[in-house]
């Protein structure tokens, strides 16, 4: 699944959270990638919460009704009122970070009143230089000192459906996807763990599948910056012996 | 045209709905209202949520017997969609002990951890296999993907009833049908080409 970051007035891609580049406008990746069928779009408005902003709902629905895949949002989601209205405006599963570390409860709630499906956790961890993981909120810009796969285990005690693993270090840089965190994170949970920041070639997506134990694998600039499309990594995972939709 | 009533009970994810209908070829009427229902061609229930919660939003508005005159009654084509196929069922377990619509007998259960197959909700594309032909898979090959995204399911009590499984905790029904009542536990509207071909399919009945 791509997934698509909103920043200012349009789409960027970075290099471990930061050196964002701008790669478009939103609708038009959501009407390509549509058309090209890939499975799930993720959209992220990566600045809300620094910004203190609440979700811009009324660019969502734009978005949503040109979506006809599953479509995750995520950005400055703060409390049970803002899940309902982005779910009213056509948004399948909300993607809540800072506040899974703020507020756990919320998860809790918004799992209770919308149900577990609809609830993604995005959990951003970077690699401390002794090899533990550590938990970072605000677009990777807080530092939180909570280990990733504890985290995981609250969020899925509390209702969370998914979570969407992003390793910082890894991010935007095409070197494979951290195997590790992942493997550490889907064993320690049963709710499936998509695997995020990485991909540079299909290779890396099959092996965080295999070796790290993800349910599914999410990418960004491998499809902003190469050759390398969402429908040739799914014929290459199928080759692979993967159970991938076609 | 076709004028597609789609019931409106709280329940949330009506916009893709009603953008799927409209890419079909239909006239989405997203409503809670009566005479809107009753003024439909054809009638679809859609849901997120749980059961109970779908239920008693249901017949808070008064929206069951309004339901059950227009599709029991004078049978217009219905379709429900995730928890509007589920709630078809005699009764439900989420949230607790619930009695569903009841048009199509059976009980909505939790799915069931079993072997490789232990993420629960069933979040994704999967095949459906068609086992009984039907007008809503006309024109469609058999195993074709649909996206799903549910923690229960519905089992059937009459064989007749099913018109497609799936693979997942040793299988489910992703699909029932009887006359023209309609469900699909996956989601058409969020199934790009397949799912707007069982739309089209729907529309045309």
């Amino acid at each position: 699944m791509p997934t698509v970051l909103f920043k200012d007035v349009g789409l960027v891609k970075g290099i471990a959270f930061d050196s964002w580049r701008r790669v478009g406008s939103a609708m038009q990746a959501v009407k390509v990638y549509n058309m090209r069928e890939v499975d799930e779009l993720v959209y992220l408005d990566i600045t809300a919460t620094s910004d203190r902003r609440p979700p811009d709902f009324e660019s969502v629905d734009d978005l949503a009704d040109e979506c006809f895949m599953p479509l995750t949002v995520g950005g400055g989601i703060r409390t049970v009122e803002d899940v309902r209205r982005l779910l009213q405006v056509g948004a399948d599963k909300v993607a809540i970070n800072t506040m899974a570390v703020e507020k756990p409860k919320v998860i809790g709630h918004i799992a209770e009143r919308f149900g577990s499906q609809c609830v993604v956790v995005s959990i951003d961890a970077r690699r401390r230089a002794d090899g533990t993981h550590e938990v970072y909120t605000h677009a990777g810009t807080v530092a939180t000192g909570r280990n990733p796969v504890s985290l995981a285990r609250e969020v899925e005690a509390l209702g969370a459906g998914e979570i969407l693993l992003t390793s910082i270090d890894r991010d935007g840089t095409m070197m494979g996807y951290d195997i590790e965190l992942t493997r550490m994170v889907s064993s320690a949970v049963s709710i499936p763990v998509v695997a995020s920041g990485g991909a540079g070639r299909y290779q890396d997506m099959a092996e965080v599948l295999r070796e790290g134990k993800a349910s599914a694998v999410a990418a960004a600039s491998i499809f902003h910056f190469t050759e390398q499309t969402p429908l040739e990594a799914k014929r290459f995972l199928r080759e692979q012996g993967f159970a991938v939709r076609l | 045209m076709k004028t597609v009533a789609i019931v409106d009970y709280g329940m949330c994810n009506l916009d893709s709905v009603r953008r799927a209908v409209e890419e079909c070829g239909g006239n989405p009427v997203v409503t809670d209202l009566t005479e809107e229902i009753e003024a439909a061609t054809h009638i679809i229930l859609p849901g997120v949520g749980s059961f109970r919660d779908g239920m008693w939003n249901l017949k808070q508005r008064s929206l069951d017997s309004v339901l059950r005159e227009q599709v029991v009654g004078r049978q217009i084509p219905f379709l429900g969609i995730c928890l509007g196929m589920q709630m078809l069922a005699t009764k439900g377990w989420e949230g607790g002990e619930t009695d569903g619509l009841g048009w199509i007998d059976g009980e909505v259960r939790k799915l069931e951890p079993r072997g490789e197959d232990r993420r629960i909700p069933h979040i994704g594309w999967n095949e459906v296999a068609i086992t009984k032909d039907s007008p809503l898979f006309g024109g469609m090959n058999n195993g074709t993907d649909f996206y799903f995204v549910h923690s229960y399911h519905f089992q059937c009590q009459r064989e007749q009833d099913v018109l497609a499984r799936s693979s997942y905790c040793g299988g489910f029904v992703s699909a029932i049908g009887r006359g023209y009542v309609f469900g699909v536990q996956f989601h058409p509207e969020k199934s790009q080409r397949a799912g707007f071909q069982v739309l089209r399919n729907f529309l045309s009945l």
